[in-house]
C-alpha cells in the first residue's frame, strides 16, 4: 500500500504538522518532566502524613483519568464512578483480608472485575444519553453503599462496619540494600508507578485507532458509524475501561487507607470526581492531577480558613474557578503555553 | 461518457431495486430503481424534498427501506449493520458537513481508515508493534490524501472554526481515506460560490480518474451535474421522473415542469 510515490508526500505532510506543533510540544515536554521530577522527589522531604495525602491525590488523579476517558474521550457522562471505585476497593479488601492474597495482585483483579461491571452497565446505558445517562449512573452510585451493607454479603464485606486491612510493608530487599522506607512512602511510590503506567496506556489508547473511534463517537455518532465505527461496542468499551481504571484506583485507595466501609463510597465521592474532572479540564488527561489536587486539598484549605463555614468557602472557591477558567486547568495550561511562547519569541 | 457506455454491458456495481421508504404518513421514496456502473459519475437531481438524501441514507444503512433491495456487487447490503458499510466500499459525505468538530483535520482523515484497520483497545494501549505498523500505514495514506486535497496547511488544526469550503474538503478527504469503490456526495456544491463550484467539479472528475472511484452525486446545482455527470437520474416526490444522459434529462418535459414548479435552477 505504501509505494514510494505515496510515502514521499506523506513524509512532508507529517513533517509540516510536526513543525507547526513543535514549540508547544517542547513546552509540554518540559512541563511533564518537571512534574515527574516533583512527583519523584517531593515525598523524600515530607512527613508521613503529607506523603499519605499525596498518595490520596494520585489515587484520585487515577480515578479522574478514568472519568476523563469516558466523558472527554467517548462523550458519555457518569455520576456513578463511586460505585466502580467501591467495587475495586472491596475487591482488594476481600482478597487481602479474607483470601490472603498479596496486595499488588488485587489491582489487576479489581480492574478486571470493574471492567466487566462497567461494560455490562454500559450495555443498557446505550439507550440513554446526556442527562439521562447521568441519572442512571447517579442511581448506581446511590444504590452501591446500600448493596454493600446487605446482610447477605456480610461475611465477605463486613456489613456496615466494613473491613480493616493490614497496611502492606515495603518489600524486604529495600531494607537489605540499606534503604529505610516507611509504609506510607512505599505505598506512595507504588501508586505512582501504577499511575504512570495507567497514564501512558491511556495516552496510547487515545492516540490510536480505538481512542479516535471513541472521540469520533463523542463528536458525531452518525458520521462515526458511517466511517465503520461500531458505536455501541466502543461506547460500552469506554464504560468498561473507565470502570476498570476506577476500580484500580479504588483498590489502591483501600490499601492506602487500610479500611473499607460502605459510607466511604457515597454519591458524594462521585460528585467530587465529576467536579475534579471539570476543574482539570474535560478531555485533557494531565488535568487529572490538577482536578485531584482540588478535591483533596481545597476542602482542607477551606477548613483551615474557617471551620464553621468550610462548605461555603469551598463553594466560593469553586465558583471563582469556574467563573475565571471555565475549562479548568486545561485553560490555564493553554494560557501559560501562549505566554511562554510569546516571551520566547520576544527575547 | 465513453467509460459509462463501455460499462453498460457489465453487471452493475450498485443496483437500487424498487426501493421505497415511508416516514409515518410521508412516502419519501416510492419504488425507485436504477443501476450504477463502474467508473460512472451518476448525477441524482430533484427539487427539495424529492428524496435524494433519503436514498443516500438507505445506501449507507442509516434508513431501512420498507420495500425493495440494494445490491452492491451483486449482494444485498440490507443485511449489514450501518458500521459495516464502509468496509464494502461505500463512502459518503453529508449534506451539511458531519465532521468530528473537536478533532484535528488529520485525525478526521485518520478515522476514515477505521474500517480498513483492526487494532483493539488492548494492543492500542500497549502500543504493540502491530499498532505501530498500523499507525504508520494510516499516516502514510492520510498524508498522501492530505497532499492530494491540498490540506497540508490546516492538517494540525481543529476542524471547528475552519471555513466551510475547507471543511467540505476535509470531509472528502475522510471519505477517500476509506478507499471507497463508490463515493456518495450529498450536495457538495451547497454553500460554495461560483468559482468554488467550478473547482469542485474538476476535483470530482479528477477523483474518478485518478482513484478509479464511481461517484453518485446528489446536486441541486444543475450546472455542475450537467457538466460532469455521465448519467442522470431525476427524482420528484419520491419517484423516478426520468433517467438518461444529461442532455436527455434536461429536455425531459416532466423534469422541466418539476424544476419550474419548484423555482429551482
Ligand atoms: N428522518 C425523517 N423523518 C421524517 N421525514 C423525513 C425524514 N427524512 C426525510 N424525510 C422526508 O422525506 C422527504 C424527502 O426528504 P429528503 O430525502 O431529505 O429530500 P432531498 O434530499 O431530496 O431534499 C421529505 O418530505 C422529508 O421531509
Ligand atoms: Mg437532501
Amino acid at each position: 500500500m505504501t509505494t514510494a510515490h505515496e510515502t514521499a508526500p506523506a513524509a512532508t505532510a507529517s513533517k509540516k504538522a510536526a513543525a507547526a506543533a513543535a514549540p508547544s510540544m517542547n513546552i509540554a515536554r518540559v512541563a511533564s518532566l518537571i512534574t515527574l521530577a516533583l512527583l519523584l522527589l517531593v515525598p523524600l522531604f515530607l512527613k508521613n502524613f503529607y506523603i499519605f495525602q499525596m498518595t490520596q491525590w494520585l489515587i484520585y488523579a487515577i480515578a479522574l483519568l478514568a472519568l476523563n476517558i469516558l466523558t472527554g474521550g467517548s462523550g458519555q457522562f457518569s455520576l456513578g464512578q463511586s460505585a466502580f471505585y467501591a467495587v475495586g476497593a472491596y475487591t482488594a479488601a476481600v482478597m487481602m483480608e479474607i483470601l490472603g492474597v498479596n496486595y499488588a495482585l488485587t489491582l489487576p483483579v479489581a480492574g478486571l472485575i470493574c471492567f466487566v461491571f462497567g461494560f455490562l452497565f454500559g450495555l443498557p446505558a446505550l439507550r440513554l444519553s446526556g442527562v439521562y445517562l447521568a441519572l442512571a449512573t447517579f442511581a448506581l452510585a446511590v444504590a452501591m453503599p446500600q448493596v454493600l451493607k446487605l446482610h447477605f454479603f456480610e461475611s465477605w464485606t463486613g456489613g456496615v462496619q466494613g473491613l480493616v486491612i493490614i497496611k502492606p510493608d515495603p518489600p524486604e530487599f529495600l531494607k537489605t540494600i540499606g534503604l529505610k522506607v516507611s509504609q506510607d512512602m512505599w505505598l506512595y511510590y507504588f501508586t505512582l508507578v501504577v499511575g504512570i503506567g495507567i497514564y501512558i496506556a491511556s495516552v496510547n489508547l487515545l492516540a490510536s485507532r480505538s481512542g479516535r473511534a471513541m472521540m469520533a463517537i463523542r463528536d458525531n455518532q452518525i458520521a462515526a458509524s458511517a466511517m465503520g465505527i461500531d458505536v455501541p461496542l466502543y461506547k460500552t468499551l469506554a464504560f468498561g475501561i473507565s470502570a476498570g481504571i476506577t476500580g484500580v484506583a479504588g483498590a489502591l485507595g483501600a490499601i492506602a487507607v487500610a479500611f473499607v466501609a460502605p459510607d466511604s463510597y457515597t454519591i458524594q465521592l462521585a460528585i467530587a470526581l465529576f467536579l475534579g474532572m471539570v476543574i482539570g479540564g474535560v478531555g485533557w488527561l494531565p488535568g487529572s492531577l490538577a482536578g485531584a489536587a482540588f478535591i483533596v486539598f481545597v476542602p482542607n484549605i477551606a477548613e483551615s480558613i474557617s471551620k464553621g463555614l468550610s462548605g461555603a468557602i469551598f463553594g466560593i472557591i469553586l465558583i471563582v474557578i469556574i467563573f475565571l477558567v471555565p475549562h479548568g486547568a486545561r485553560q490555564v495550561a493553554y494560557m501559560a503555553q501562549h505566554l511562554i511562547g510569546k516571551i520566547g519569541k520576544s527575547s | 461518457m465513453a467509460q459509462a457506455q463501455l460499462a453498460q454491458g457489465q453487471a452493475p456495481l450498485l443496483a437500487v431495486n424498487d426501493v421505497s421508504v415511508v416516514f409515518g404518513g410521508i412516502i419519501a421514496l416510492n419504488g425507485v430503481s436504477f443501476d450504477m456502473h463502474k467508473g460512472q459519475i451518476l448525477g441524482l437531481i430533484g427539487p427539495n424534498g424529492a428524496g435524494k438524501t433519503t436514498l443516500f441514507n438507505c445506501l449507507s444503512r442509516l434508513y431501512q427501506p420498507s420495500k425493495g433491495d440494494i445490491l452492491m456487487e451483486g449482494s444485498s447490503i440490507l443485511t449489514r449493520p450501518v458500521h459495516r458499510i464502509a468496509e464494502i466500499g461505500i463512502g459518503r459525505t453529508f449534506q451539511n458537513v458531519s465532521l468530528f468538530q473537536n478533532m484535528s483535520v488529520i485525525d478526521n482523515v485518520r478515522i476514515g481508515m477505521h474500517s480498513h484497520t483492526t487494532t483493539d483497545v488492548v494492543s492500542d494501549s500497549l502500543q504493540l508493534p502491530a499498532v505501530r505498523r498500523t499507525e504508520a500505514a494510516i499516516n502514510a495514506r492520510v498524508g498522501e490524501i492530505i497532499d492530494y486535497l491540498d490540506l497540508n496547511d490546516v492538517a494540525a488544526r481543529v476542524v471547528a472554526g475552519l471555513p466551510f469550503g475547507t471543511q467540505k474538503r476535509v470531509e472528502l478527504a475522510r471519505a477517500l481515506a476509506a478507499e471507497p469503490k463508490i463515493l456518495l456526495l450529498d450536495e457538495p456544491a451547497g454553500g460554495l460560490n461560483h468559482e468554488e463550484v467550478y473547482v469542485l467539479g474538476d476535483m470530482i472528475k479528477r477523483i474518478r480518474t485518478d482513484r478509479n472511484i464511481t461517484v453518485l452525486l446528489v446536486e441541486h446545482h444543475m450546472g455542475l451535474v450537467m457538466s460532469i455527470a455521465d448519467h442522470v437520474v431525476a427524482l420528484n416526490f419520491g419517484r423516478k421522473l426520468a433517467e438518461g444522459t444529461p442532455a436527455q434529462v434536461q429536455q425531459d418535459p416532466d423534469v422541466i415542469k418539476a424544476y419550474l414548479g419548484s423555482k429551482e435552477s
